[in-house]
Parts: structure tokens; sequence; C-alpha cells
């Protein structure tokens, strides 16, 4: 089994080919195969990822199932996972088939919106297995591709504006990494993402055009990158995209999106601002920090005033995200578990909170908040099963959402408890924001006439809900699960930086010795 | 002696012989006859003289006593040139003879202008290079007025007809200051000349070249004919324009850069950086008011036209080379394009307004989606063709320490990626409006979906490209 992950990969793809190649017709049992051929396609993607994961071997912190091949340019086409990205590639693989199974209902150009999607789980699954800057750029640009046809066609009433909006928004951000990629390779002259992890580029202080560079070309091509996944993350206040896109997208589109595309800028960070660029990322920790408190305070409040639930839940995605950045830019052991536990977690969770709206949306065909109240009524299981994962975002003990938040804020004490202590209020925020938002959609009394008639969750949308709800609890009650998988890879990513970092104050000092003796 | 030197211009000679022979039998075969059969045969020969040239000999040959170059660089170019417009040439077919526009001049202008371009790119001399220059400059401006009974395409024509003969004027006036301060119009004459700097004439000289080149690559600021010759001219006249003579032109740019003033790359360097930029800014944002396609293509050429100066500013190899794969992409994914340009119509009536494409894609799904493709890798986006073009370029400038130029560079990619996406936006998520009429030519359809083909899967290899294009450029640079 050589060629694991590429089978992984474009798996998908083919089942992608084979819709558009022999799928004829637009009528109903057309559109039944279209959603059967991806759901199979996307399940089997799973059962093929499972090999990955059993065959993984945790201990090993290096690249495991590496595939290598001669490509353009120098450059290769490189595959391969370590305890950073398996889990990544674990949840697109998972969450993929729920999502088919979340557009179930749609009937509109129905063969295309299953292609897209499976060229999307194609191209997301790139992202985390590629070992290789183009190829990764290649696959983390790519994706925008169907995600901007999935707002644009299936979308809401404003779909167009915010289609434009996160294409060119999430464009702007990565060309400038691609501008800092050449520069990598020029000075490193390999594309190859393992060599490269050791490879030390500058980090002297120079002054172009009379300004200080601190940190020189380190600190330059961490912009350059920051820029890209901050815009992908969405970290305050370059999240403004986000918003718009998840309130326009399709249900299945913003489960996705939240679930999945956001991890990429956080997988970004801990592939390459962190092991490639560890003094800038020392130096530009504080600030970084700092916008995440703010991002987590800022967007909570924001949160607190939405009248429409998916841009609450948009919102609230933004605030999680910013532990995540949190955990990673403390630099320690516990942030980088926290945050990568935190991802995952908010994958299962974001996931499931946009699978119900989508439920009631679906009966209904409004999200704001106030054309509800009191469907615990009519409909307990959905009430269960929203509690539960409402829960699971406040972060409470026993889900996995909490697992992750406390990791972050533990590590980020260490490093600076002044945004800790900014950063824990977004907990009580989220309770607000969260629990009030149950309030007013599921408690109450059934007054509203239009609801007296709504019918509790399908069997089908159950199915699609039951694994999530497993995974939300027995991460929340094992989280060792993820830990042990992704421990030896992190420590040893925060020794590589530790390691840097010394010796480039070593570097300093002896700079500044031989400075003192002339 | 002379035997050799004409076996070297043996392509372009039979091309010329060719040219005039058929002149001579459609004259006297008759108009309606013959224009088909001379436009099916002018591409064949296109086609076979591309081969032929593809496979010949390996080395560098000069000829006429190094006024005429045949070397690695030059047939790279040519063969470019050859394939691309015997592309067009097939597209038009179709589409002129309905409009009863299919006379036999077209395909034998056609090829005369190519004449001329393959003398450009393989001059060694700046003599050779005008009377090349001019050769396909005269063709083109017949062809671009060659709808005589439209004010537009006259337009066109005359408009392009007084530009073109202001910039062969300031290239004239390069040429001869070239000439007064170097003492010889040969390219190895003139490095010679620059080799301990050049003097301030040399300097002139060199900028008014530059200029005059600027022109015929329609680079901002001297891109003011562009959007008007390419709305006016018949579609397929356009097609062409937008190809094979931007070829020629940039590698005439890069052969002149290199072969006469390589030894002072600092001086040109600037001014070819400058119009790489402000090339690149004027495509994206001017497009963007564009609602006739056919302007909104200028603008896209002028935008691409200032990436592939971007490889020519580097002024190294890796720069020659990522311009000569900038070109061949960028030839390529405009054949596709216009392939799908000239199959808008509405009840037969040839349509260029945008607007005309909303939602398209739910009448010509296979079509929408070739398009699709074919603008994203316009716009440059990964995994498409298009984006490993610009690659290209950005790694020459960076490499060659031009790092703020592919800053630039890709913030403009970004501005210009607004307008295709609006025609993608048309296309997938617009208004039922009056529909285009579906179907078109086979040979329409089937370019448009080689084009996109090739975006995709031109990323596995490039075609083999690569190598070559590097033998190229270490030809021309040493």
């Amino acid at each position: 089994m050589g060629n694991l992950l590429s089978l992984t990969t474009f798996f998908p793809l083919l089942g992608a080919v084979i819709l558009a190649a022999f799928l004829r017709g637009d009528d109903a049992a057309a559109q039944r195969n279209a959603k059967w051929v991806a759901l199979a396609t996307t399940a089997t993607t799973f059962v093929i990822s499972l090999f990955i994961l059993f065959d993984f071997d945790p201990e090993n912190t290096g690249f495991q199932f590496v595939e290598e091949r001669e490509w353009l340019m120098g450059f290769t086409y490189k595959m391969g996972v370590d305890g950073i990205s398996v889990l990544f590639v674990m949840l697109t693989t998972f969450l993929m088939p729920l999502v088919i199974a979340a557009c179930w209902d749609v009937t509109h150009r129905v063969k295309e919106y299953m292609i897209a999607f499976l060229v999307l789980e194609t191209l997301m699954l790139g992202v985390f297995m590629a070992l290789d800057l183009v190829l990764f750029y290649l696959f983390f640009e790519a994706g925008l591709i169907p995600m901007f046809l999935i707002i644009g066609i299936w979308g809401g009433k404003q779909r167009i504006y915010a289609a434009f909006k996160f294409f060119l928004y999430t464009f702007l951000g990565s060309v400038l990494m691609l501008v800092a990629m050449v520069a990598m390779y020029t000075q490193a002259g390999t594309t190859d993402i393992p060599a490269l992890m050791n490879f030390t580029f500058g980090s002297e202080t120079f002054g172009p055009l009379g300004f200080q560079i601190v940190g020189g070309m380190q600190t330059l091509m961490w912009l350059a990158f920051f820029a890209s996944f901050a815009v992908k993350m969405p970290m305050w206040p370059v999240h403004t995209w986000l918003p718009d896109a998840h309130v326009q997208a399709p249900t299945a589109g913003s489960v996705v999106l939240a679930a999945i595309l956001l991890k990429m800028g956080g997988y970004g960070f801990l592939r390459f601002s962190l092991p490639m660029f560890p003094v800038a990322s020392d130096l530009l920790a504080p600030p970084v920090l700092w916008l995440s408190a703010i991002a987590v305070v800022y967007t909570s409040l924001v949160a607190l005033v939405q009248e429409d639930m998916k841009k609450l839940i948009a919102y609230s995605s933004v605030a999680h995200m910013g532990f995540v950045t949190m955990g990673i830019f403390a630099l320690n052991q516990q942030g980088l578990d926290g945050a990568i536990f935190q991802m995952i977690s908010h994958g299962f969770i974001s996931g499931a909170l946009f699978l119900s709206v989508g439920v009631i949306y679906d009966r209904m065909h409004t999200r704001d908040i106030a054309a509800y109240g009191g469907l615990v009524v009519r409909m307990p299981a959905y009430a269960f099963v929203f509690l539960l994962f409402t829960m699971a975002n406040v972060g409470l003990p026993g889900t996995s959402g909490f697992i992750g938040e406390f990791l972050t804020l533990i590590a980020a004490f260490q490093v600076n408890t002044w945004v800790t202590a900014v950063a824990a209020t977004g907990v009580i925020l989220s309770a607000a924001y969260a629990l009030w938002l149950f309030r007013r959609v599921v408690m109450g009394d059934l007054i509203k006439e239009s609801l007296k008639s709504i019918k509790d969750m399908t069997t089908r949308e159950k199915a699609t809900m039951a694994p999530l709800v497993v995974m939300t609890v027995l991460l929340g009650v094992y989280p060792a699960l993820v830990l042990d998988l992704i421990g030896p890879s992190v420590s040893d990513l925060v020794a590589g930086v530790e390691t840097a970092l010394a010796e480039h104050e070593t570097a300093t000092m002896m700079a500044a010795q031989t400075e003192a003796a002339q | 002696m002379i035997g050799q030197d004409l076996q070297i211009v043996l392509p372009e000679i039979v091309l010329s012989v060719y040219a005039m022979l058929a002149l001579v039998a459609a004259v006297y075969g008759g108009q309606d006859r013959t224009a088909p059969l001379v436009l099916w045969g002018t591409a064949g020969v296109l086609v076979l003289t591309g081969l032929w040239i593809g496979t010949g000999i390996d080395e560098t040959r000069t000829a006429f006593g190094g006024s005429f170059v045949d070397d690695a660089f030059a047939r790279y170019a040519k063969v470019l040139i050859l394939f691309s417009a015997a592309a067009i040439l097939l597209m038009s077919q179709e589409f002129m003879t309905r409009r009863n526009l299919l006379r036999f001049e077209y395909p034998l202008l056609v090829a005369l202008s190519v004449v001329g371009m393959m003398v450009m790119v393989s001059a060694g001399d700046l003599i050779v290079l005008y009377m090349g220059l001019e050769l396909q400059s005269l063709a083109l401006y017949v062809v671009a007025s060659l709808r005589r009974d439209s004010i537009k395409s006259t337009e066109a024509g005359l408009k392009y007809f007084v530009l073109g003969a202001l910039s062969s004027g300031l290239l004239l006036y390069g040429a001869s200051l070239t000439y007064g301060y170097a003492g010889t119009t040969e390219f190895t004459g003139i490095v010679a000349a620059a080799e301990d700097g050049v003097s301030l004439g040399l300097l002139f000289g060199l900028a008014f070249l530059c200029s005059g080149f600027a022109f015929k690559v329609s680079a901002a600021p001297f891109h003011m004919w562009t959007p008007d010759v390419y709305e006016g001219s018949p579609t397929p006249v356009t097609a062409f324009f937008a190809t094979a003579p931007k070829v020629a032109a940039m590698a005439l740019f890069g052969r002149v850069v290199f072969d006469a003033f390589g030894g002072v790359v600092g001086d040109w360097q600037q001014i070819v950086a400058f119009l790489s930029v402000v090339s690149m800014f004027l495509g994206a944002i001017a497009a963007i008011g564009q609602r006739n396609i056919k302007r909104l293509m200028a603008y896209s050429s002028i935008a691409h036209m200032g990436f592939a100066l971007m490889g020519l500013a580097a002024g190294t190899a890796l720069g020659v080379e990522a311009m000569l794969v900038y070109m061949s992409i960028y030839v390529a994914m405009n054949i596709g394009t216009f392939a799908f340009i000239l199959s808008m119509e509405r009840d037969g009536v040839p349509v260029t307004d945008i607007d005309a494409l909303q939602m398209y894609s739910t009448r010509e799904p296979l079509k929408a989606l070739a398009m699709l493709v074919l603008l994203f890798s316009l716009a440059g986006v990964p995994p498409l063709l298009g984006f490993f073009g610009k690659l290209y370029v950005l790694r020459a400038a960076y490499d060659a320490g031009l790092a703020w130029l592919a800053v630039a560079g890709v913030i403009a990619s970004v501005i210009g990626a607004f307008y295709y996406l609006r025609i993608v936006y048309y296309m997938y998520f617009g208004e039922e409006r009056d529909a285009l009429d579906s179907g078109g030519a086979p040979v329409l359809w089937g370019f448009l979906m080689a084009s996109a083909a090739a975006m995709v899967f031109g990323v596995l290899n490039l075609f083999g490209l690569e190598p070559l294009a590097a033998a190229a450029a270490a030809t021309l640079v040493n």
C-alpha cells in the first residue's frame, strides 16, 4: 500500500469524474443516484483513511506513508502525514459523508453540487498531506474554486457578494504567501517541507530603506504566511468575510467551511510558521496572543447581539479559533496540544451546530432567532441534540469543547497572565450567547402559529448527528485518544522551536560580544 | 557560402513562396471556391513548417554575416507562432464563411505576417529586425480592417496603422541613435560597443527601441490602441492579434535586449520592470469596467504582457525561460478563450456583451465548465496552468532581486481576478436572460475543450515544455 495517501486524496476526485462522465439527466432518479454515488465515495474514502489511522505509529515523529515523485521546476509531488496532520485528514474523511447526507434534500443542480463537494474533499485532503510547498499552495488555493461555486450557486440571497468577498479576501491573503514561498525556494534551494523545517532562515536584523526589521527575513516571511493563515483562520480583525460566507452558504457548505476549511489556517501555523520561522514566531507571539484575546472577547460580544442563528454561530467560530491561535503562539506543549484538540473538537461541534440550524431552516426557511421558540414541545430529539452541542460549544466539562479551551488557557497562563485573564472571560461570554440562543429557540412555550405543525428530526437527520454526538462526548471524557496520537509530534515540534530559539540567542550574544570587544 | 545562408532561411523562403504561389493560384481560381481551400492549405503549411523547424537541427547557426540567427530561442518562438497562427486560422473558417468575410487574402496575409514574425525573432541586426517587423505589421493592418463595410473595423485598421506607424517611427529613431553611437547595426557589434557601459546617446537609443517594442507587445503606457483594435476587428482577427504577434514581439524584445544590450542589463532592466508593473496594474484595473468581452480580453492581454515582461525584467536565463513558458501558456489559454468567444452568438449574430452569458451553465454545462477552467487559469488560480506561468515569472523576478516587482505582480493578479470571476458569476449564478445559441462549430468546440484540458493536465509535466524553454533561454543568455 505504497500509495495509500494518494489513494485517499484522489478517490473523491474519481467519484466526481464518474459523476460528471456517466450521470445524465436531472430527474429525481438521477438526483438520487448522484447523492448515492457521492455518499458511497465519501464513505469509501473514510474507510480507506482508516487504514492510515491504524497503521500510523504515534511514536514516530517523522513523516509516515511518504510518497515522492519528480515534478516541475524542481518541485516534487510529495505526500506524507505526521502526528500533527493525521487527525485533520481523519476529521475531513469522517465529516464528508455526513456533509453529503446533510444535503440530501437539495434539488437544485444536484449533480454539480455533489461534484463540487467531492472535488473539495480531494483538495482539502491534499492540503493536510502535501509535503512540498508548491503542492501545498496548489491544494490550499484550489479549494477556493469549489467553495466559490458552492456559495455562489447554492447560497442565500446575498450569495454573490459573499462569494466574491470570500474569494478575493482569501486570495489576497495567500498570494503574499506565494511570494514568501518563492523567497524560501530561492534561499533554501528546495521546496521540500521536511527539509525546510531543518533549514535555518536568516534572522539577522537588517534595515532596507531605513526601517529596522528585527528578525530579518524570518519576520518578513512569517508576516507573509501570517497574512494567508490569519485570513483563513480567521483572526480578528480580518474575520469579516466569514460571517457573510457562512450566512450565505448552504448548510453543507457552512459545515465544510467551519469544520474543515478554517482548520487549514491553524494547520498552516503549525506546519510552516512555527517550525520554519521559530525566531519570528517567538518575536511576534505577544501581538498574536493579544489579537487572539481580543478576538475571543470581541466576537463573543458581537455574537450576543446577532439575530441570525448562522451568524451567531459564525462569530462563535471566530471566538473559538481565537483560543486556537492563543494556544499555538503560547509555544509550549499544552498550548499546541490544546490548539490541535480544539480544532478537531470544533470541527465536530461547529459542524453539528450548523447542521442543527439546517434542520430547522429546512422546515421553516428562516434563520431568524425571533421566528422560533418553544421547539422542545414538538421536537424533543432535536432539543436534546441542540442542547448537547450548545453545551459543548460553551465548553462544559465532559464534552470535547472543554479540553481544548482548558489546555490553551493553561498554556497561555504560563506565558502571559493578562491575555489569559481576558480570554477566560470569553468562556463566560460564550455561555451567555449560546445559552441565550438555546433559550430563545428551543425553550419556552410554543406560541408561534407557524411552528405548531413542525416535525421532529427524521431518521436521516438523526443518523447524521449521531456520529458527531458520539465523537463530542467520547473526546470529552477520553481526550487521550487525540492527545496520545499527536503528543510525540507536538513535543518534537516544541523542542525544535526551543532549540532554534536557544541557538538564535547564543548567536545574538556572540555577535554582541564581538561588537563590544571591538 | 550563399547556399548555406539560404538553407538556414529555408523555412521563411518556403512560406513566402507558398504565399505568393497560392495568391496567384487563388486569383485564377476565383474567390468563392478557393477561399476555404487556401485557408486549410495555409493552416497545413504552417503546421508542417512548425514541425519542420521544431524537429530539425539542434544547433545555433547564423546567416548573412550574423544578421539572421537561427538558435533554439528563435526556433521555440517560431514553433509557437506557427502553431498558434494555424490554430486561429482553423477557428476562423466557420465564423468568416457565415458572415461572408472569408476571402483567400485573409489566410495569405496571415501567412505573410507569420513570415515577418519569423524574421523578427531571428533578427541579428537592426535592419533585419525592422524589415521583419514591418512585414508583420503591414499584413496585420490589412487584416484588422478586413471587414471593409464596417465602420468599427475600418476604424480599428486605421487606428492600428497610425499608431503602429508612430511606434515604428519611435523604433527607427532608436535604431538610428543606436547605429550612430555604436557605429554598427549588428547586435554583436552593439554589444561590443556597449562593453564599457553605454554612452548617453546609446541609452537614448535603447529607451526608444524599448518604447517601440512596448508598443508592439501592447505594454502600458503604450497600450492605447489595444482595446479599440481588439473591439473593432472581426473576432477571429482579434484572436490572431492576441496570440502570434504577441509572442513574436515579446521574443523580439528579448532578442534585442539580450543580444544587443546583454552586457548592460542594469540599464534596460528598470525600463522593462517599469513597463511590467504599469501593465499589470493597468490591465487589472481598467478591465473591471468593461462589459465587452473583446475589450476585456484586450486589457487582460495587457496584464498578461506585464507578467511576461516581469520574466524579461529579471535579466537572467531563468527569466527568459519563464517568459517563454508564460507566453506558451498564455497562447494556449487565449486560443481556448477566443474559441469560446467566437461561439457566442444569438440568432446567428455575434454577441460580445458579457451580460449575455447569464446562466450559460444551465444550457451548455460542458462549455461553461471549460470556460470556467480557462477563466480561473487566466486569473492564475492554482491548480491550473496559468498559475504555473505566474509562478515561473515570480521566481525569476525574485531570484534577480526584484522582490518588489513580485509583490506588485501578485497584488495586481488579485485585482485582476475580480473581472474573470465576474464572468464566472454571470455564467453560473446570474439570472436567466435571452439565451445564446447553443451548439456552434465542432472546430471551436474542439479547441475550447483541448485548451481547457491542457490547463488541467498540463500541471502534470507542462507537456515537456520546461527543458525546451530552458534550452532556448540558454542560447539567448550566456
